[in-house]
């Protein structure tokens, strides 16, 4: 049972992998051409292991940036991780803490994605972080192996060719059918403009502003 | 670039702090209706503040012009994704289209 789970949070996160694979690529000629070392560029992938982060800091590091503002930004633009957090805990809430740092370390976007909506099926939940387990590793495994893939491809990836825009497609992917409600479209659309209007906020801030805009417009079309 | 490893080792232990904080919190708290009702609209909320600057900004600015050929593929990829809610299409389908309007220019 605890297997057939973890299968199927590998089997869901497959078609993610599709707009992960050449975004992790991206993210490894972009670490080069900003002056990271093959080693550095990868223990970045393992040790931050969040792909917007991770653009953002090597593209800080290729103009010099100083640290404290690397780690700002790296901070800020990975808050939204703890939504994310609060949205998993109550279901984690019996598990060990290996577990749930392990589960933790796994908690990306796209894997938060496919787990939570594992979740919100509903029925039994005490086996599903054994499907958690599997959309976060397979993510992981690709991500690493991509990343390295870009790293040793190097320049011979053309930037013409605009992989870096798989991530916003994938992220289509996973909001569109989501929409199933006015209550969420309205968060949406709201959270939308926000990141727009605020964009040009320091450290990224702006993200999560339009994150807490979209979230409080949704809970306000709840209720009318 | 002994400043990139202190800054990669602390954003990887802010990041896993950020990750586990309620994970560990909601051990000893029940959490509040309100915010369980507030939780349901995360991920679109945050999916949608990544992506949509990425489609409607060029350099930091608004381009809402035929000529953001990002915005004409998203747009594209969003209708995919609405009519077959199938995540390959989806990102297929909006790779292919921005492609060919690249190659406009």
């Amino acid at each position: 049972m605890a297997w057939r789970e973890f299968l199927s949070g590998v089997k869901d996160e497959l078609p993610i992998l599709v707009g992960v694979i050449p975004f992790g690529m991206i993210y490894g000629i972009l670490a080069l051409g900003a002056g990271l070392t093959t080693i550095e560029a990868q223990a970045m992938s393992a040790v931050v292991f969040a792909g917007s982060a991770q653009f953002m800091v090597v593209q800080l590091a290729g103009v010099g940036a100083p640290a404290l503002v690397m780690i700002l930004t790296g901070l800020v633009i990975n808050l939204r991780h703890a939504l994310y957090s609060a949205s998993v805990a109550p279901y984690l809430r019996h598990l060990s803490p290996l577990w749930k740092a392990l589960l933790a370390y796994l908690l990306t976007d796209e894997a938060y994605a496919v787990t939570i909506t594992h979740y919100n099926k509903g029925g039994e939940y005490r086996l599903k972080h054994w499907y958690f387990l599997g959309a976060g590793l397979a993510l992981w495994s690709s991500w690493q192996i991509s990343s390295m893939a870009g790293i040793f491809m190097g320049t011979r990836v053309p930037p013409e060719w605009s992989l870096d825009f798989t991530l916003a497609l994938t992220f289509i992917a996973l909001v569109i059918p989501a929409l199933e409600d006015r209550a969420s479209v309205l968060a949406a659309i709201a959270a939308g403009v926000a990141a727009v209007l605020a964009f040009g906020l320091p450290f990224k801030l702006g993200l999560m502003i339009a994150a807490l805009i979209g979230i409080l417009t949704g809970l306000w079309g709840e209720e009318r | 670039m002994t400043h990139l490893w202190l800054a990669m080792i602390l954003i990887g232990v802010l990041t896993f702090a950020t990750r586990i904080s309620f994970i560990l919190v909601v051990e000893r708290w029940q959490t509040p209706t309100l915010i369980r009702r507030a939780l349901r609209f995360v991920p679109v909320s945050v999916l949608t503040a990544i992506f949509v600057p990425e489609l409607l900004m060029s350099a930091g600015v608004i381009a809402l012009s035929w000529n953001n050929s990002r915005l004409l593929a998203g747009v594209v990829a969003m209708l995919v994704a609405w009519k077959t809610k199938n995540i390959i299409w989806t990102i297929v389908a909006g790779m292919g289209a921005l492609l060919l309007l690249l190659l406009r220019n």
